[in-house]
Protein backbone atom coordinates (compact mmCIF):
# COMPACT_ATOMS: atom_id res chain seq x y z
CA UNK A 1 0.00 0.00 0.00
CA UNK A 2 1.55 3.63 -0.72
CA UNK A 3 1.67 6.02 2.41
CA UNK A 4 -0.26 9.07 1.51
CA UNK A 5 2.17 12.19 1.61
CA UNK A 6 0.93 15.70 3.07
CA UNK A 7 0.96 18.83 0.75
CA UNK A 8 3.21 20.41 3.54
CA UNK A 9 5.76 17.94 3.31
CA UNK A 10 9.33 18.12 2.13
CA UNK A 11 10.77 15.74 -0.38
CA UNK A 12 14.39 14.96 -1.66
CA UNK A 13 16.09 12.44 -3.68
CA UNK A 14 18.07 10.29 -1.49
CA UNK A 15 21.59 9.44 -1.00
CA UNK A 16 22.83 7.19 -3.19
CA UNK A 17 20.09 8.06 -6.07
CA UNK A 18 20.99 10.06 -9.22
CA UNK A 19 19.53 11.60 -12.04
CA UNK A 20 20.35 11.51 -15.92
CA UNK A 21 19.17 11.79 -18.70
CA UNK A 22 19.37 8.58 -21.21
CA UNK A 23 20.07 9.52 -24.66
CA UNK A 24 20.18 6.10 -25.27
CA UNK A 25 16.32 5.83 -24.55
CA UNK A 26 15.89 9.33 -24.79
CA UNK A 27 14.37 9.38 -21.13
CA UNK A 28 15.16 11.20 -17.89
CA UNK A 29 15.84 7.82 -15.84
CA UNK A 30 16.53 7.66 -11.77
CA UNK A 31 19.34 5.39 -10.79
CA UNK A 32 19.56 3.88 -7.33
CA UNK A 33 21.21 0.42 -5.88
CA UNK A 34 18.07 -1.25 -6.83
CA UNK A 35 17.75 -0.59 -10.59
CA UNK A 36 16.69 2.00 -12.81
CA UNK A 37 13.36 3.88 -13.26
CA UNK A 38 12.60 5.54 -16.35
CA UNK A 39 10.27 8.63 -16.62
CA UNK A 40 7.54 10.34 -18.07
CA UNK A 41 8.11 13.81 -18.85
CA UNK A 42 5.64 14.80 -15.48
CA UNK A 43 7.53 12.63 -13.87
CA UNK A 44 10.81 14.04 -14.45
CA UNK A 45 9.78 17.72 -13.76
CA UNK A 46 8.52 16.44 -10.06
CA UNK A 47 11.40 14.47 -9.23
CA UNK A 48 14.00 17.91 -10.54
CA UNK A 49 12.05 19.95 -8.22
CA UNK A 50 12.37 17.54 -5.05
CA UNK A 51 15.52 19.80 -3.71
CA UNK A 52 14.62 19.40 -0.42
CA UNK A 53 14.08 23.14 0.35
CA UNK A 54 10.24 23.00 -1.74
CA UNK A 55 7.19 21.21 -0.30
CA UNK A 56 4.74 19.03 -2.28
CA UNK A 57 2.10 22.24 -2.53
CA UNK A 58 5.03 24.00 -4.43
CA UNK A 59 6.22 21.69 -6.62
CA UNK A 60 2.47 21.56 -7.60
CA UNK A 61 2.21 25.32 -8.07
CA UNK A 62 4.97 25.79 -9.84
CA UNK A 63 4.28 22.77 -12.49
CA UNK A 64 0.57 24.09 -12.62
CA UNK A 65 1.79 26.75 -15.04
CA UNK A 66 3.11 24.22 -17.16
CA UNK A 67 1.22 21.25 -17.36
CA UNK A 68 -2.29 21.77 -17.50
CA UNK A 69 -4.92 19.98 -15.38
CA UNK A 70 -2.11 18.67 -12.55
CA UNK A 71 -3.62 18.76 -9.75
CA UNK A 72 -2.00 18.71 -6.35
CA UNK A 73 -3.14 15.58 -5.56
CA UNK A 74 -2.08 13.93 -8.80
CA UNK A 75 1.69 15.10 -7.92
CA UNK A 76 1.60 14.05 -4.39
CA UNK A 77 0.61 10.18 -5.02
CA UNK A 78 3.21 10.48 -8.03
CA UNK A 79 5.54 11.62 -4.96
CA UNK A 80 4.36 8.89 -2.83
CA UNK A 81 4.95 6.04 -5.01
CA UNK A 82 8.66 7.31 -5.59
CA UNK A 83 8.90 6.92 -1.85
CA UNK A 84 7.64 3.51 -2.08
CA UNK A 85 10.36 2.78 -4.66
CA UNK A 86 13.13 4.41 -2.52
CA UNK A 87 14.28 7.18 -4.78
CA UNK A 88 12.80 10.02 -3.00
CA UNK A 89 12.51 10.98 1.22
CA UNK A 90 10.28 13.26 2.48
CA UNK A 91 10.51 14.88 6.00
CA UNK A 92 8.21 17.56 7.83
CA UNK B 1 14.38 -6.56 -31.17
CA UNK B 2 14.83 -7.40 -27.52
CA UNK B 3 14.79 -4.24 -25.21
CA UNK B 4 17.63 -3.14 -24.28
CA UNK B 5 19.67 -4.53 -20.54
CA UNK B 6 19.50 -1.90 -17.62
CA UNK B 7 22.40 -3.75 -16.37
CA UNK B 8 25.70 -4.97 -16.46
CA UNK B 9 27.20 -7.53 -13.84
CA UNK B 10 30.90 -6.85 -14.61
CA UNK B 11 32.72 -10.27 -12.85
CA UNK B 12 36.27 -8.25 -13.27
CA UNK B 13 38.10 -11.35 -11.33
CA UNK B 14 37.24 -15.32 -9.71
CA UNK B 15 39.80 -14.13 -7.61
CA UNK B 16 38.86 -13.53 -3.55
CA UNK B 17 40.51 -14.09 -0.70
CA UNK B 18 37.38 -16.08 0.88
CA UNK B 19 36.32 -19.14 0.16
CA UNK B 20 32.19 -19.81 1.05
CA UNK B 21 31.24 -22.98 -0.01
CA UNK B 22 28.43 -21.41 -1.65
CA UNK B 23 30.18 -18.90 -4.26
CA UNK B 24 28.27 -18.28 -6.87
CA UNK B 25 31.04 -18.91 -9.37
CA UNK B 26 31.41 -21.50 -10.98
CA UNK B 27 33.18 -25.01 -10.17
CA UNK B 28 35.78 -23.93 -13.03
CA UNK B 29 37.12 -20.67 -12.01
CA UNK B 30 38.98 -18.49 -14.13
CA UNK B 31 42.54 -17.97 -13.33
CA UNK B 32 44.80 -14.67 -13.35
CA UNK B 33 46.36 -15.28 -16.86
CA UNK B 34 43.02 -15.25 -18.16
CA UNK B 35 41.05 -12.47 -17.04
CA UNK B 36 40.31 -9.59 -19.25
CA UNK B 37 43.27 -6.62 -19.77
CA UNK B 38 41.80 -3.16 -18.64
CA UNK B 39 41.43 -2.04 -22.00
CA UNK B 40 39.15 -4.98 -22.86
CA UNK B 41 37.25 -3.94 -19.87
CA UNK B 42 36.79 -0.42 -20.63
CA UNK B 43 35.37 -1.63 -24.41
CA UNK B 44 32.74 -3.72 -22.70
CA UNK B 45 31.84 -0.91 -20.46
CA UNK B 46 31.56 1.15 -23.89
CA UNK B 47 29.48 -1.71 -25.37
CA UNK B 48 26.99 -2.07 -22.37
CA UNK B 49 26.36 1.46 -22.06
CA UNK B 50 25.69 2.59 -25.75
CA UNK B 51 23.30 -1.02 -25.51
CA UNK B 52 21.84 0.98 -22.95
CA UNK B 53 23.14 -0.42 -19.44
CA UNK B 54 23.13 2.44 -17.12
CA UNK B 55 24.21 0.20 -13.86
CA UNK B 56 27.73 -1.45 -13.59
CA UNK B 57 28.22 -3.47 -10.80
CA UNK B 58 31.87 -4.70 -10.53
CA UNK B 59 31.78 -7.60 -8.68
CA UNK B 60 34.05 -11.15 -8.61
CA UNK B 61 35.27 -13.13 -6.88
CA UNK B 62 36.99 -9.64 -5.10
CA UNK B 63 37.05 -6.58 -6.99
CA UNK B 64 39.62 -4.85 -4.79
CA UNK B 65 41.85 -8.15 -6.18
CA UNK B 66 42.25 -5.85 -9.62
CA UNK B 67 44.88 -3.38 -9.66
CA UNK B 68 43.18 -1.26 -12.09
CA UNK B 69 39.55 -1.16 -10.27
CA UNK B 70 39.70 3.34 -9.42
CA UNK B 71 40.23 3.05 -13.63
CA UNK B 72 37.21 1.01 -14.28
CA UNK B 73 35.09 2.85 -12.10
CA UNK B 74 36.32 6.10 -13.09
CA UNK B 75 35.10 4.50 -16.79
CA UNK B 76 32.07 3.36 -16.10
CA UNK B 77 30.88 6.69 -14.10
CA UNK B 78 31.87 8.94 -16.87
CA UNK B 79 30.30 7.08 -19.09
CA UNK B 80 27.15 8.21 -17.04
CA UNK B 81 26.62 4.78 -15.28
CA UNK B 82 25.84 3.94 -11.66
CA UNK B 83 28.72 2.48 -10.19
CA UNK B 84 27.96 -0.39 -7.51
CA UNK B 85 30.93 -2.45 -5.70
CA UNK B 86 30.75 -5.52 -4.67
CA UNK B 87 33.00 -6.74 -2.19
CA UNK B 88 33.39 -9.04 0.36
CA UNK B 89 35.57 -5.68 2.11
CA UNK B 90 39.14 -7.32 2.81
CA UNK B 91 40.88 -5.17 1.10
CA UNK B 92 38.88 -2.41 1.19
CA UNK B 93 40.92 0.70 3.67
CA UNK B 94 40.08 4.20 4.44
CA UNK B 95 42.29 5.30 1.87
CA UNK B 96 41.31 2.56 -1.02
CA UNK B 97 37.60 3.51 -0.77
CA UNK B 98 38.28 7.15 -0.37
CA UNK B 99 39.74 6.73 -4.18
CA UNK B 100 37.41 4.35 -5.40
CA UNK B 101 34.59 7.03 -4.17
CA UNK B 102 36.42 10.11 -5.60
CA UNK B 103 36.78 8.19 -8.95
CA UNK B 104 33.08 7.43 -8.74
CA UNK B 105 31.70 4.33 -7.07
CA UNK B 106 27.98 4.99 -5.88
CA UNK B 107 27.27 2.27 -3.58
CA UNK B 108 28.75 -0.37 -1.83
CA UNK B 109 27.58 -3.86 -1.40
CA UNK B 110 28.83 -5.50 1.24
CA UNK B 111 29.21 -9.46 2.14
CA UNK B 112 28.34 -10.99 5.44
CA UNK B 113 28.87 -14.38 6.07
CA UNK B 114 27.19 -14.52 9.61
CA UNK B 115 26.30 -12.48 12.62
CA UNK B 116 29.30 -13.50 14.77
CA UNK B 117 33.28 -13.24 14.50
CA UNK B 118 33.42 -17.02 14.91
CA UNK B 119 30.78 -18.08 12.67
CA UNK B 120 31.75 -15.38 9.73
CA UNK B 121 35.27 -16.76 9.61
CA UNK B 122 33.94 -20.62 9.47
CA UNK B 123 32.41 -20.10 6.59
CA UNK B 124 34.39 -17.38 4.89
CA UNK B 125 37.20 -19.75 5.43
CA UNK B 126 39.54 -16.88 6.44
CA UNK B 127 39.34 -14.12 9.29
CA UNK B 128 37.67 -11.66 7.33
CA UNK B 129 34.72 -10.75 10.09
CA UNK B 130 36.85 -7.31 11.54
CA UNK B 131 37.74 -6.15 8.54
CA UNK B 132 34.06 -6.25 7.20
CA UNK B 133 33.32 -4.15 10.30
CA UNK B 134 35.96 -1.79 9.49
CA UNK B 135 34.77 -1.72 6.33
CA UNK B 136 31.47 -0.86 6.79
CA UNK B 137 32.33 2.27 9.12
CA UNK B 138 34.83 3.26 6.15
CA UNK B 139 31.49 3.79 3.71
CA UNK B 140 29.69 5.48 6.07
CA UNK B 141 32.25 8.11 6.65
CA UNK B 142 32.36 8.01 3.32
CA UNK B 143 28.81 8.75 3.06
CA UNK B 144 28.29 6.09 0.62
CA UNK B 145 24.62 4.10 0.95
CA UNK B 146 25.52 0.80 2.02
CA UNK B 147 23.40 -2.52 0.79
CA UNK B 148 24.99 -5.64 3.63
CA UNK B 149 24.23 -8.99 1.54
CA UNK B 150 24.30 -12.41 3.24
CA UNK B 151 23.56 -16.14 2.08
CA UNK B 152 21.60 -18.08 4.01
CA UNK B 153 21.50 -21.95 4.49
CA UNK B 154 21.66 -24.34 7.45
CA UNK B 155 24.70 -22.89 8.89
CA UNK B 156 23.47 -19.34 9.78
CA UNK B 157 19.87 -19.70 9.20
CA UNK B 158 19.25 -19.54 13.35
CA UNK B 159 21.27 -16.47 13.74
CA UNK B 160 18.80 -14.23 10.97
CA UNK B 161 17.87 -12.14 14.00
CA UNK B 162 21.71 -11.91 14.81
CA UNK B 163 22.51 -10.85 11.11
CA UNK B 164 19.90 -7.68 10.73
CA UNK B 165 20.75 -6.62 14.02
CA UNK B 166 24.57 -6.34 12.57
CA UNK B 167 23.45 -5.15 9.58
CA UNK B 168 21.62 -2.40 11.23
CA UNK B 169 24.44 -1.73 13.34
CA UNK B 170 27.03 -1.66 10.42
CA UNK B 171 24.31 0.78 9.28
CA UNK B 172 23.28 -0.51 6.32
CA UNK B 173 20.50 0.63 4.32
CA UNK B 174 19.52 -2.40 2.73
CA UNK B 175 19.81 -5.80 3.18
CA UNK B 176 19.96 -8.83 1.24
CA UNK B 177 19.48 -12.09 2.68
CA UNK B 178 19.27 -14.37 0.14
CA UNK B 179 18.39 -18.07 0.49
CA UNK B 180 21.06 -20.49 -0.80
CA UNK B 181 20.46 -21.11 -4.75
CA UNK B 182 22.23 -24.51 -5.77
CA UNK B 183 24.18 -24.36 -8.55
CA UNK B 184 28.07 -24.26 -8.87
CA UNK B 185 29.84 -24.78 -5.51
CA UNK B 186 26.52 -24.48 -3.13
CA UNK B 187 25.45 -27.66 -5.53
CA UNK B 188 28.37 -29.39 -5.01
CA UNK B 189 27.59 -28.26 -1.01
CA UNK B 190 23.97 -29.06 -0.86
CA UNK B 191 23.59 -31.45 1.77
CA UNK B 192 25.30 -29.10 4.55
CA UNK B 193 23.42 -26.00 3.22
CA UNK B 194 19.79 -27.50 2.71
CA UNK B 195 18.02 -25.12 5.47
CA UNK B 196 15.74 -27.44 7.29
CA UNK B 197 12.06 -26.96 7.39
CA UNK B 198 11.96 -26.49 10.80
CA UNK B 199 14.75 -23.61 10.91
CA UNK B 200 12.53 -21.56 7.99
CA UNK B 201 9.86 -21.60 10.03
CA UNK B 202 11.50 -19.94 12.42
CA UNK B 203 13.24 -17.38 10.59
CA UNK B 204 10.35 -16.60 8.00
CA UNK B 205 8.41 -14.84 10.95
CA UNK B 206 11.22 -13.02 12.37
CA UNK B 207 12.67 -11.94 9.02
CA UNK B 208 8.78 -10.44 8.12
CA UNK B 209 8.59 -8.38 11.66
CA UNK B 210 12.21 -7.15 10.98
CA UNK B 211 10.72 -5.89 7.80
CA UNK B 212 7.95 -4.37 9.42
CA UNK B 213 9.84 -3.03 12.22
CA UNK B 214 12.99 -0.99 10.15
CA UNK B 215 10.47 -0.15 7.25
CA UNK B 216 11.79 3.42 6.05
CA UNK B 217 15.39 3.03 7.91
CA UNK B 218 16.73 -0.23 6.67
CA UNK B 219 15.09 -2.07 3.60
CA UNK B 220 15.65 -5.84 3.93
CA UNK B 221 14.96 -7.86 0.50
CA UNK B 222 14.24 -11.92 1.44
CA UNK B 223 15.19 -14.61 -1.49
CA UNK B 224 12.71 -17.80 -0.44
CA UNK B 225 14.34 -21.08 0.28
CA UNK B 226 12.89 -22.43 -3.33
CA UNK B 227 13.40 -25.92 -2.80
CA UNK B 228 10.41 -25.49 -0.25
CA UNK B 229 8.15 -23.87 -1.49
CA UNK B 230 5.51 -24.63 -4.05
CA UNK B 231 6.23 -22.30 -7.01
CA UNK B 232 10.16 -21.26 -8.28
CA UNK B 233 11.14 -18.26 -7.41
CA UNK B 234 10.70 -15.57 -10.75
CA UNK B 235 14.14 -16.03 -12.80
CA UNK B 236 15.26 -12.05 -13.21
CA UNK B 237 13.12 -10.43 -15.27
CA UNK B 238 12.96 -13.37 -18.23
CA UNK B 239 15.96 -14.69 -19.40
CA UNK B 240 18.04 -12.10 -21.28
CA UNK B 241 15.44 -9.45 -20.53
CA UNK B 242 17.33 -7.02 -17.89
CA UNK B 243 20.96 -7.90 -17.58
CA UNK B 244 24.02 -9.51 -18.53
CA UNK B 245 26.84 -10.74 -16.79
CA UNK B 246 30.63 -10.85 -18.30
CA UNK B 247 33.22 -13.31 -16.63
CA UNK B 248 36.61 -12.69 -15.56
CA UNK B 249 37.35 -14.51 -19.32
CA UNK B 250 34.95 -12.31 -21.10
CA UNK B 251 32.54 -14.75 -21.35
CA UNK B 252 29.13 -13.27 -22.35
CA UNK B 253 26.39 -14.56 -19.98
CA UNK B 254 22.38 -13.86 -19.65
CA UNK B 255 22.60 -14.84 -16.16
CA UNK B 256 25.31 -15.67 -13.41
CA UNK B 257 25.10 -19.23 -12.95
CA UNK B 258 24.21 -20.23 -16.93
CA UNK B 259 28.07 -21.79 -17.15
CA UNK B 260 26.11 -24.83 -15.62
CA UNK B 261 24.18 -25.37 -19.05
CA UNK B 262 26.76 -26.92 -20.42
CA UNK B 263 24.35 -27.12 -23.66
CA UNK B 264 24.46 -23.42 -23.90
CA UNK B 265 26.85 -21.85 -26.51
CA UNK B 266 28.54 -18.94 -24.56
CA UNK B 267 30.37 -16.20 -26.56
CA UNK B 268 32.97 -14.05 -25.83
CA UNK B 269 33.74 -10.27 -25.88
CA UNK B 270 37.04 -10.70 -27.67
CA UNK B 271 35.06 -12.27 -30.87
CA UNK B 272 31.49 -10.08 -30.89
CA UNK B 273 30.39 -7.44 -29.71
CA UNK B 274 27.76 -7.02 -26.93
CA UNK B 275 24.90 -5.66 -29.10
CA UNK B 276 25.74 -8.93 -31.61
CA UNK B 277 25.78 -11.25 -28.75
CA UNK B 278 22.73 -9.73 -26.31
CA UNK B 279 20.25 -9.00 -29.45
CA UNK B 280 21.61 -12.33 -31.73
CA UNK B 281 23.64 -14.78 -30.15
CA UNK B 282 21.19 -18.11 -29.46
CA UNK B 283 22.50 -18.15 -25.63
CA UNK B 284 20.73 -15.18 -25.26
CA UNK B 285 17.41 -15.98 -27.61
CA UNK B 286 17.01 -19.57 -26.05
CA UNK B 287 14.69 -18.14 -23.09
CA UNK B 288 13.47 -15.06 -24.33
CA UNK B 289 9.55 -14.90 -24.41
CA UNK B 290 7.30 -18.03 -24.01
CA UNK B 291 7.97 -19.66 -26.96
CA UNK B 292 10.69 -22.34 -25.67
CA UNK B 293 8.25 -23.53 -22.95
CA UNK B 294 6.87 -26.85 -22.79
CA UNK B 295 3.63 -27.69 -20.30
CA UNK B 296 2.74 -27.74 -17.70
CA UNK B 297 4.20 -24.17 -17.53
CA UNK B 298 3.33 -23.16 -21.39
CA UNK B 299 -0.52 -23.49 -20.63
CA UNK B 300 -0.02 -21.96 -16.85
CA UNK B 301 -1.11 -18.66 -15.68
CA UNK B 302 2.08 -18.08 -13.55
CA UNK B 303 4.30 -17.88 -16.56
CA UNK B 304 3.81 -13.91 -16.32
CA UNK B 305 5.13 -14.06 -12.67
CA UNK B 306 7.96 -16.58 -12.20
CA UNK B 307 9.11 -17.58 -16.14
CA UNK B 308 8.89 -20.79 -15.58
CA UNK B 309 11.52 -20.41 -13.06
CA UNK B 310 14.98 -21.35 -13.46
CA UNK B 311 16.50 -22.48 -16.31
CA UNK B 312 20.03 -23.24 -14.49
CA UNK B 313 18.00 -25.61 -12.20
CA UNK B 314 16.01 -27.45 -14.57
CA UNK B 315 18.89 -28.15 -16.39
CA UNK B 316 20.86 -29.50 -13.51
CA UNK B 317 18.13 -31.64 -11.63
CA UNK B 318 16.38 -32.42 -15.45
CA UNK B 319 18.78 -32.22 -17.67
CA UNK B 320 16.55 -30.23 -20.18
CA UNK B 321 16.89 -26.18 -19.98
CA UNK B 322 13.92 -25.68 -21.05
CA UNK B 323 12.34 -28.02 -18.56
CA UNK B 324 9.43 -26.60 -16.03
CA UNK B 325 11.65 -25.75 -12.89
CA UNK B 326 11.45 -28.66 -10.40
CA UNK B 327 10.79 -27.24 -7.45
CA UNK B 328 7.38 -26.04 -9.06
CA UNK B 329 4.79 -28.41 -7.68
CA UNK B 330 2.99 -28.98 -10.85
CA UNK B 331 6.03 -29.94 -12.36
CA UNK B 332 6.51 -33.87 -13.45
CA UNK B 333 9.53 -33.75 -12.07
CA UNK B 334 9.05 -32.52 -8.36
CA UNK B 335 9.99 -35.95 -6.77
CA UNK B 336 13.12 -35.17 -7.67
CA UNK B 337 13.57 -32.47 -5.34
CA UNK B 338 11.35 -33.93 -2.66
CA UNK B 339 13.64 -36.83 -2.75
CA UNK B 340 16.52 -34.61 -2.60
CA UNK B 341 15.16 -32.92 0.76
CA UNK B 342 14.44 -36.26 2.40
CA UNK B 343 18.05 -37.83 1.93
CA UNK B 344 20.03 -34.46 1.83
CA UNK B 345 18.05 -33.33 5.18
CA UNK B 346 18.65 -36.47 7.69
CA UNK B 347 22.39 -37.56 6.06
CA UNK B 348 23.89 -40.60 7.44
CA UNK B 349 27.23 -38.68 7.98
CA UNK B 350 27.23 -34.76 8.16
CA UNK B 351 29.64 -33.80 5.64
CA UNK B 352 32.28 -31.33 5.91
CA UNK B 353 31.27 -28.01 3.68
CA UNK B 354 33.66 -28.45 0.46
CA UNK B 355 35.62 -24.73 0.71
CA UNK B 356 35.90 -22.93 -2.68
CA UNK B 357 39.34 -22.92 -4.24
CA UNK B 358 41.31 -22.43 -7.66
CA UNK B 359 42.03 -25.64 -9.30
S1 LIG C 1 18.25 -18.88 -14.95
FE1 LIG C 1 18.19 -19.29 -12.76
S2 LIG C 1 20.12 -18.53 -11.97
FE2 LIG C 1 19.82 -17.68 -13.96
S3 LIG C 1 18.85 -15.72 -13.55
FE3 LIG C 1 17.22 -17.17 -14.01
S4 LIG C 1 16.63 -17.88 -12.00
FE4 LIG C 1 18.61 -16.92 -11.73
S1 LIG D 1 4.09 -24.56 -14.14
FE1 LIG D 1 5.74 -23.25 -14.81
S2 LIG D 1 4.83 -21.21 -14.98
FE2 LIG D 1 3.43 -22.48 -13.74
S3 LIG D 1 4.02 -22.08 -11.64
FE3 LIG D 1 5.16 -23.88 -12.31
S4 LIG D 1 7.10 -23.08 -13.07
FE4 LIG D 1 5.71 -21.35 -12.94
Amino acid sequence: MTTAVALDAVPRIRRGVKCAYDQIRSAHVVLFPEGVLVLNETAASVVALCDGVRSVGDIAVALAGEYDGVEPGDIASLIARMVERRVVDVDG
Amino acid sequence: MAEAPFGLLAELTHRCPLQCGYCSNPLELVRRDAELPTEDWRRVFDQARSLGALQIHLSGGEPLLRPDLPELVAHANSLGCYVNLVTSGVGLSRDRLRSLAAAGVDHVQLSLQDATRAGNDRIAGIKAFDRKVEAAAHVLAEGLPLTVNTVLHRQNLDNVAGIIAMAEQMGAERLELANTQYYGWALRNRAVLLPTRAQLAVADPIVAAAQERLRGRMEIVYVIADYHEAHPKPCMYGWGARQLTVAPNGDVLPCPAATVISSLEIENVRDSSLHDIWHHSPSFNAFRGFEWMQDPCRSCPRKEIDFGGCRCQAFQLTGDAAATDPVCSLSPERSTVDLILETEMAPSEVLAMAMRKMR
